[in-house]
């Protein structure tokens, strides 16, 4: 094992990565535990990307975008030992959508408990939950499987993507009839009209169908949302594994934990070190210039960056053939998500939890160490998109809320608490451009639809810090604030992710190769897409 | 019908799915939630409270205190000073262990002796000619662990003693909330933790006083799941799991010398004669049989038996606590007795005694799993204990 120090002395390596967000790094640590030497370049003071964590008021620690973990690979946890760099991911347990008069809807971590709960509003939903989840399972294990492999290209006539195929056609076979039939109508329907098919009670297929449409420019009843319910599920069938939940310390220790890791195995990792451009001699990389005009040289340069950074901004187009190019200024990012997190001097007193002063179940004593979503009906999601189909924020957006210092009492000083809120939607093209005023009023527009909710939340407020997509584009460089790297539409899926015949993390400049979200299977703190591309560069060299 | 503890009355009420089990004829919660996640990430992220009050408790006072126990136990009690606990097995006259558990030395001629079935008999034998007092203090004695890495944090603010200076397996006598207690630097966790000991007619006041103080800092009643979780992962042994008692035992395979329940280390063989030392003396002269080691179940594995079935990989969120055969190359070898899916390393862990030579460190063996409804044998390796032990515990 070559220790950072030493490696750090000279500047020619093996491989360079560009991007130290969390997928950057987990490329990083696969190629430099195959024996690489490695640097990972990132522009900001800390590694991360969009997986941090920041104390941005004294003793109040804000996973500023990415704030739960529910994806990361497995094989990862394992392959790199996170648990011996500092992954802990503690259980969130429980969603709350709370409706008016001080009703909610709640999914619990026990089975019996929730059904009890669903029942509550209607019986008949209580059983199809059951079902429907046991449909959800063998869709999910039916999907699984894709998100372990290098995407084989259709159109394509090499051995590899044949066997790739064939592998993938006799996996679909497997499944038999009425499942791919399923499979098939959850790749195409929207969320609302799939759910309407298992549910009636509005809330719960509201609830349900938010998860459809994060992160996406989609709105309930628009086609295609129905697959991104799956990704939920797919965390489930990892379920023995228990990686859903919160990690302690925010998400910024998970991109810390993978930093350390890859240190472990020798690689080297650079904050303050923004990448100005991909070096490139006779349609090969040579290394990277960095802004400040040093240059790093290797023959293998890897950028986490999403595709428009990896293919328009850091390499010049007369080095991508044409089609590419034209790929990637139609490739669909449309970030659709703001977040506010605030800092509090109390818990928000919601109104659900209690009624004549104490709580309403014994379990609404922990509903705050789960999530509350303000999604009352699929009208409500829907509307909120009207509104940014339009070019306009959310008056009354979908809101998924955590307190991450109910779960981790580190994130805030003793009594006090800080509170993550994922706001759907905030368009990046809003209306006349993001400005100051827009910022404050999105973040107000978030303020007094909780209000509705938790009467007391004005009162609370210590500190609140409002990012719009453009914000989210500046601080982390995600094209359009898009915290995918670009929609999870299905035509930007597998094979076509980020565009027909380059979705095998390699690029058409030799020794140059993509690693980020923006590549098969993509979004959320996954890893899968940094994982497969080291293994792929080691597999296929430069 | 079972006892309760003296924190019963604050313990029933959270116990929401009647998870209860017994424990020394006491009923004490196995989990208040219906799952026991919650609780275990306390241990590890903040601070668990465990109720451990039916832990059988001996006051042992006068002059031959010392000599009483030091005669008994395998740790020398000679150098115990006023102030130290001494986690520590006794044996019979041919070297098995009957039990375990902790020495604690509350002043000049008083010690605490705590254990896991009745001792009194024993001690009573043992006592024979010296001029000693021995008295069950059990049933008016409350003990609550709370353990985590957040658990001094929260004591510190309920006590005037400074429990920074306060040494791993060290105890001091002070107050909390001004109720006298007496807060030892010690647990069944492997993690940062302290037990309090107090009058019974105390223990609730303590329990509220704790609960409010510790709010903030994510204080939460655990159960015995989420201790069998923590304890396993540090490599704790527990009578009637991983051993036997050499009181209880039916057969001589049934019966273990400490070195083969990992306990080696508390064997002093110098010191002068006790229960069992001519016996312990002579097991060491040939090669150790049989010993107490981690067993790390190959994850990949395991998926491969699940795949071949059409399943994911199902593991329990509780420990288990069986007999699971260990095998090399097809021979058996020896058997795992506890075992769990650690939610903190993602890996799945067991505790296994195994023969000679099998038991170094890193020895590929198999391990029976039963995979829907099939007996199937996992990949494991072995691992030295314990599988966890951050710096925090004794630092």
């Amino acid at each position: 094992m070559s220790s950072a120090t030493t490696s750090k002395s000279n500047g020619r390596y093996d491989a360079i990565v560009i991007g130290g967000g969390h997928n950057g790094l987990v490329a990083a640590a696969y190629l430099a535990r195959a024996g690489k030497k490695v640097v990972v370049l990132e522009r900001r003071p800390l590694v991360g990307g969009a997986a941090v964590t920041e104390e941005v008021v004294p003793g109040f620690k804000f996973s500023v975008f990415s704030y739960v973990v529910s994806l990361l690979r497995p094989e990862i946890i394992r392959d790199l030992d996170l648990p011996a760099h500092g992954l802990q991911i503690l259980p969130l347990e429980s969603t709350v959508t709370p409706l008016d008069h001080g009703d909610y809807l709640a999914g619990w971590s026990d089975a019996d408990e929730t059904r009890r709960e669903i029942a509550r509003h209607s019986p008949r939903d209580a059983e199809a939950a059951s079902r429907f989840g046991h449909l959800m399972h063998h869709m999910a294990m039916a999907v699984k499987p894709i998100l372990g492999m290098v995407p084989p290209d259709p159109a394509s006539l090499a051995p590899s993507d044949l066997r790739g195929l064939m592998k993938l056609g006799g996996h679909f076979r497997s499944l038999g009839a009425d499942r791919f039939h399923a499979l098939y109508k959850l790749m195409t329907m929207s969320s609302a009209d799939y759910l309407d098919e298992w549910y009636e009670f509005d809330p719960l297929k509201a609830t349900k169908s938010a998860s459809g449409i994060i992160g996406t420019f989609l709105g309930p009843r628009s086609p295609g949302s129905a697959y991104v319910l799956l990704h939920h599920y797919m965390g489930e069938i990892d379920g023995a594994f228990r990686a859903w939940g919160f990690q302690k310390g925010g998400t910024g220790a998970i991109s810390e934990s993978i930093s350390r890791a890859a240190q472990s195995f020798g690689a080297e990792v650079r904050t303050d070190a923004a990448v100005a451009r991909v070096l490139v001699q006779g349609g090969r990389t040579t290394g990277v210039a960095l802004a400040n005009g040093d240059e790093l040289s290797a023959p293998i340069v890897v950028s986490g960056l999403d595709p428009r950074r990896t293919f328009v901004d850091l390499v010049e187009s007369k080095e991508l053939p044409e089609d590419l190019v034209s790929s990637i200024a139609n490739f669909r990012f449309r970030g659709s998500s703001g977040k506010v997190n605030l800092a509090l001097d109390a818990l928000p007193n919601f109104s659900f939890l209690k009624d004549n002063g104490g709580y309403r179940s014994p379990l609404m004593a922990n509903a705050l160490r789960g999530a509350v979503s303000i999604s009352p009906s699929v009208q409500y999601l829907e509307r909120a998109y009207d509104d940014a189909k339009y070019g306009e924020f959310s008056r009354n957006p979908y809101m998924d809320i955590v307190i991450p210092s109910m779960i981790d009492p580190g994130m805030a000083p003793p009594g006090k608490h800080v509170m993550s809120i994922f706001v759907q939607y905030a368009p990046y093209k809003l209306n006349g451009g993001w400005t100051d005023e827009k910022r404050e009023a999105f973040g107000d527009a978030v303020i007094d639809t909780l209000e509705r909710y938790a009467p007391n939340i004005r009162s609370i407020i210590r500190h609140r810090q409002v990012l719009t997509p453009a914000d989210i584009e500046r601080i982390t460089g995600l094209s359009e604030g898009n915290i995918f790297q670009g929609e999870l539409a299905l035509h930007q899926l597998f094979f076509l992710r980020p565009a027909p015949a380059w979705a095998k993390y390699r690029t058409p400049v030799k020794g140059y190769w993509q690693c980020g979200a923006g590549t098969h299977p993509g979004g959320g703190i996954m890893g899968a897409s940094g994982r497969l591309a080291a293994l792929e560069i080691l597999a296929r060299g430069a | 019908m079972l006892k309760t503890t003296p924190f019963h009355p604050r313990t029933a009420p959270l116990v929401r799915a009647q998870t209860w089990r017994r424990w020394a004829g006491h009923q004490v919660a196995s989990a208040y939630d219906p799952h026991p996640e919650r609780e275990y990430a306390a241990v590890r992220n903040a601070a668990a409270l465990f109720d451990v009050s039916p832990l059988y408790k001996y006051l042992i006072r006068g002059r031959d205190a010392a000599r009483l126990l030091d005669r008994m136990v395998t740790r020398d009690v000679t150098k115990c000073a006023v102030g130290q606990v001494l986690y520590t097995p006794w044996c019979d006259a041919h070297g098995k262990v009957i039990d375990d558990g902790t020495v604690s030395r509350l002043d000049d001629a008083t010690y605490r002796l705590t254990s896991a079935e009745p001792n009194m008999r024993w001690l009573a034998m043992n006592a024979v000619g010296m001029d000693v007092t021995i008295e069950d203090v059990s049933a008016r004695t409350g003990a609550l662990a709370l353990q985590g890495p957040l658990s001094r944090t929260i004591l510190q603010q309920l006590t005037p003693a400074d429990l920074g200076k306060l040494k791993y397996f060290r105890l001091v006598q002070t107050t909390m909330h001004d109720i006298p207690v007496t807060i030892s630097r010690t647990g069944y966790t492997g993690d940062l933790g302290y037990e309090i000991w107090v009058d019974a007619e105390r223990a609730v006041p303590l329990w509220d006083a704790l609960m409010a103080c510790g709010e903030g800092f994510g204080i939460t009643p655990a159960g015995i799941w989420a201790l069998d979780l923590a304890r396993i992962e540090a490599g704790l042994v527990m009578l009637d799991v991983d051993y036997f008692s050499a009181h209880h035992a039916l057969i001589e395979d049934q019966k273990s010398f400490p070195d083969e329940i990992n306990l080696a280390w508390t064997v002093n063989l110098d010191k002068g004669p006790y229960n069992g030392r001519r016996a312990l003396r002579k097991a060491r002269t040939g090669k150790q049989a049989w010993a107490f080691v981690g067993i790390e179940v190959n994850w990949e594995s395991l998926e491969r038996l699940y795949a071949a079935r059409g399943l994911p990989p199902h593991l329990p969120n509780v420990a288990w606590r069986a007999s699971a055969p260990v095998y090399r190359d097809g021979e058996q070898i020896g058997y795992a007795t506890s075992g769990c899916w650690s939610p903190l390393l993602k890996r799945s862990l067991a505790l296994a005694h195994l023969q000679a030579p099998h038991y170094e460190p890193g020895t590929r063996v198999e391990i029976e799993v039963t995979v829907e409804h099939h007996r199937e044998q996992a990949d494991a390796v072995v691992r030295k204990l314990p599988f966890y032990d951050p710096e925090r515990k004794r630092a």
